[in-house]
């Protein structure tokens, strides 16, 4: 017996459960399937030690897009909003960032970072518009897509002629060279240079590592909020908002093709043997997966696949989870600073020198890291008095030479806890459990090929009008019936919803056309 | 200053020093690194043994690629427009292969040498193309051209040297079939298939008998008016037949840079060679949009009134007196066995259905003078070229 549905969306990441909520809230009988038997696919909470959570892949939120918490009446409850972001100094010189205001600086740089904000969110927020809309189409367009074009030049154009001048100078530039020409503080540099790059296959000296940082703003102009329980509760929260709209949501259930009939997506069979119809099938599975595993590129034509094939993903970040007994000692800092988002990236040069190795498929020795401690702002996460180290740990290639082993992964987290070390001497000998996450396990555990945790690697060829590929840039794919809703489509990765909600609303409009 | 020598030779075909031994006029040219000959009479004296008795073309350069493993099948059928299932082993067929905008990349011809296993041919190189087309599929493909001879024999006498040749049950063979024999030891595959539009084989075998296989098809034809080809009377009877060239008629639309140079199957006339009950081939979404909304270029062959060969005219309509250009000529010939004057050509839809009458600008010189005619032209339907003897089946003894 085959259960009917209007809609089958393949996957219950936070974007597939934006995508399933809205279809369900425009009267769709939605079926939602999920691999892993909880919700959230990259924004979840889980134990990786006895008494010992946390939010296992994606691990602050900054990008949730206002929109799309306005369309579902999403409440959020937070441990920690607006964190401050300390760049970690060895000498205890730290140097510490909020909004548009930096601390244990010059005063010509906090002068300069004041203005160098200023622009940045201003045009973020050119960008976060077109991050909320499908993107046009260059060819064979609508009237809609032409306007939509006009539009993007006219609001370019009004940025008045020396800001659109920086606009149209920086959006392909990197980081690194205006950093140096603007910043005098090494530990700003750094700092800035890691936002650019966290979870990208960039060095801050990469071309168009500005556009990632400008991504990074987008939504919430950078502000970076603690979920109290971790990510959990955000995709709890949309899962609720899908099943508040009568969505079904099937976890424990991971989709092993998606049948194609008479060349049409006409439905899905799980891999223990359960087949689902629907004339719609939305994948909020990496675009990858999608077309090489679920679909079978025999059932799409040659160009597209080979488009498909190339999307360069390899992930190159690697998610560090320690378990301590106590708070490390930090020179410098306060038990209250606890609570911020710590960086360690000393300056520019250093982040660039991470990022050497991973072009040739080695590990950096003296990593990145971004550091939260989630515990000391939500106790739900350890038991009393223990706490719980996060962080994102960068250059980890997804091809490393020699391929990711116990072994190999063992010495990345001696690296990263060794650098850690430099800062906070203490911490070694407070672990009690710790957990490292390889682009190759963040492959295996969350289902994204490659491990890259925007689906796709954002760089401007893979951007806008052409993500994930060319001529299926409006998440319609070249298969009826068939869309994409997750980071692999417009606009990318990171907690946003906007893919979701963006290819939501394609095929609410596309079907009001039809 | 030393001057270092280059190895720059171009590629011999195996069949080389027979040919050169006949070779009166010394007019060769590339053709995929080999050297190929435009003509070793005379052109006019070669096309004829094409019509008339049996002419002998080196078709070892033609680009020729193996296709084996367990999803064969579905890659060919997923790379041409047509229906390859419907292609059993040992059998023929003449395909074309789309990009995903549903452009012609090239045409050529597919043969099923056994289960799940074909060569496909055709006159440009595509590895690149059909190396992304098996991406997913579990299939190999492997460049073969060097490693097989191949000479086409072509002309009403074909089968009666073939016969002669000793080639028993070669009677049998139908059109756009295959069937193998053993020659001096080795394999000897023989097809019935050409590029002339006559009753014609086509003969593959490892390269080390060439020119056993050469000596004996001359000795066994001594009597039946065997003439080695070139390109130019090959050239002329392939427009008589109505077959498309690469770069001539159209252009693989992996090689062209400015849109709307390519063109579709429909564009060339060759409708009959897509077939929308496939679920999926490469180029079938867009076809089908250029099926419901209309193509705009339409291939049209021609009937040209007068004697001037009306290559790389204008075609033009007339209306009200006054003449509109619509397209243009892509290959033209004056056709000795026909006796008319006829061509391929291009044009812009709705111009060009069948019994249209257009008008083709030709222009010629006289004595250092150019002059300019137009000439009507009427579109036919019909190969200018097609006898019942190409398709009968056991083939006639001329």
């Amino acid at each position: 017996m085959t259960e009917s549905y209007d809609a089958i969306v393949i996957g219950a990441g936070h974007n597939g459960l934006v995508c399933s909520a809205l279809l369900a809230k425009a009267g769709k009988r939605v079926l939602v399937l999920e691999a892993k038997d909880q919700v959230g696919g990259a924004a979840i909470t889980r134990s990786f030690a006895t008494g010992y959570s946390v939010s296992a892949c994606a691990h602050l939120l900054y990008q949730l897009q206002p929109k799309v918490r306005k369309d579902l009446g999403l409440k959020i409850e937070y441990a920690a909003e607006n964190m401050e972001t300390i760049a970690l100094s060895p000498n205890g010189q730290h140097v510490r960032i909020t909004g548009n205001r930096v601390e244990g600086v010059s005063d010509t740089d906090t002068d300069s970072y004041t203005a160098f904000y200023k622009r940045m969110t201003r045009f973020a927020d050119l960008l976060q518009t077109y991050l909320n809309r499908p993107p046009a189409r260059l060819a064979n367009g609508t009237v809609k897509d032409l306007l939509t074009l006009a539009r993007l030049g006219l609001d370019v154009r009004l940025l008045g002629k020396t800001e659109m001048r920086e606009f149209l100078r920086l959006i392909g530039m990197n980081i690194y060279d205006e950093l140096v020409e603007r910043f005098e503080s090494p530990l700003l540099r750094g700092a800035i240079s890691l936002d650019a790059v966290l979870g990208t296959h960039l060095g801050p000296r990469s071309p168009n590592t500005i556009l990632t940082y400008l991504y990074r703003l987008c939504g919430n102009h950078g502000k970076v909020s603690l979920p109290a329980g971790g990510m959990s509760s955000v995709t709890e929260a949309l899962a609720h908002a899908a099943r508040d709209n009568g969505a079904t949501i099937r976890t424990g259930m991971p989709v092993k093709r998606i049948i194609i009939e008479n060349g049409r997506a006409a439905g899905v069979e799980t891999e223990n043997g359960a087949t689902f119809s629907s004339w719609l099938v939305v994948s909020n599975a990496d675009p990858k997966s999608t077309i090489m595993n679920l679909v079978s590129p025999r059932n799409v034509e040659t160009g597209f696949t080979r488009r498909v094939h190339n999307i360069r993903m390899h992930g190159n970040a690697a998610k560090l989870h320690l378990a301590l007994d106590g708070l490390p000692t930090i020179e410098g800092l306060d038990k209250k600073d606890f609570g911020a988002r710590m960086v360690i990236a000393p300056d520019e040069n250093y982040v660039e020198r991470a990022f050497n190795p991973a072009k040739y498929g080695e590990f950096s020795s003296n990593p990145v890291l971004e550091v939260t401690f989630p515990s000391f702002r939500d106790s739900s996460l350890a038991p009393s008095g223990k706490h719980v180290l996060s962080a994102i740990v960068q250059y980890a290639p997804y091809k490393l030479k020699g391929g990711w082993t116990d072994a190999t992964r063992d010495e990345f987290m001696t690296a990263a806890i060794e650098k850690l070390a430099e800062y906070a001497p203490d911490l070694p000998q407070r672990v009690t459990a710790s957990e490292l996450l390889t682009p190759v396990d963040i492959e295996k555990e969350f289902r994204i090929t490659g491990g890259h945790w925007h689906h796709g690697e954002l760089t401007l060829d893979q951007f806008l009008f052409v993500r994930p590929v060319g001529g299926a840039a409006q998440y319609a794919m070249p298969l009826d019936g068939l869309y994409l809703c997750g980071a692999g489509a417009h606009p990318g990765g990171g907690i946003s919803g906007a893919a979701g909600r963006n290819a939501a609303r394609v095929i609410l409009s596309r079907e009001k056309a039809a | 200053m030393t001057i270092q020598e280059v190895q720059q030779d171009r590629k011999k075909s195996p069949f080389y020093s027979r040919q050169a031994k006949l070779d009166r006029l010394n007019q060769w040219h590339e053709w995929k690194g080999y050297s190929s000959a435009d003509v070793f009479y005379s052109a006019e004296f070669e096309y004829f043994a094409i019509r008339n008795s049996t002419g002998v073309f080196d078709l070892t350069p033609m680009t020729k690629y193996r296709i084996t493993g367990p999803d064969s099948l579905d890659y060919i059928d997923r790379l041409v427009t047509r229906d390859m299932r419907k292609i059993k082993p040992g059998r023929v067929a003449y395909a074309v292969w789309c990009d995903d905008q549903g452009q012609v990349i090239d045409d050529g011809t597919i043969f099923h040498l056994k289960e799940g296993e074909y060569r496909l041919c055709s006159q440009e190189r595509h590895m690149e193309w059909l190396t992304a087309a098996a991406i997913g599929l579990d299939v190999n493909i492997k460049e073969e051209t060097a490693d097989i001879a191949a000479l086409a024999v072509q002309g009403p006498t074909s089968y009666s040297v073939l016969k002669n040749l000793g080639l028993d049950g070669v009677e049998n063979l139908k059109l756009f079939g295959l069937m193998n024999f053993n020659f001096e030891g080795t394999d000897l595959m023989v097809s019935r298939t050409g590029y002339t539009g006559d009753l014609g084989y086509e003969l593959w075998l490892d390269p080390s008998k060439a020119e056993a296989l050469w000596d004996a098809l001359f000795e066994a034809g001594s009597n039946y008016g065997i003439k080695a080809i070139g390109t130019a009377a090959l050239e002329q009877s392939r427009i008589e037949a109505g077959y498309l060239a690469a770069y001539e008629d159209f252009l693989p639309a992996l090689a062209t840079v400015r849109t709307g140079r390519s063109r579709s199957p429909f564009e060339l006339g060759l409708s009959w060679l897509v077939d929308f009950k496939k679920p999926n081939f490469n180029g079938r979404r867009a076809l089908a949009r250029e099926k419901r909304s209309g193509s705009t270029w339409q291939l049209v062959k021609l009937d040209v009134e007068g004697n001037k060969p009306a290559n790389h005219s204008y075609i033009h309509t007339k209306k009200h007196g006054r003449f509109r250009q619509v397209g243009f000529v892509t290959s033209a010939a004056w056709s000795p066995i026909c006796k008319h004057n006829i061509a391929i050509g291009t044009v812009r839809t709705p111009n060009g259905k069948v019994g249209d009458t257009l008008w083709v600008e030709i222009f010629y010189q006289r004595e250092m003078h150019w002059t300019r005619v137009m000439a009507k032209a009427e579109v036919v339907d019909k190969p200018f070229w097609n006898p019942e003897r190409r398709r009968v089946t056991p083939p006639g003894v001329y």
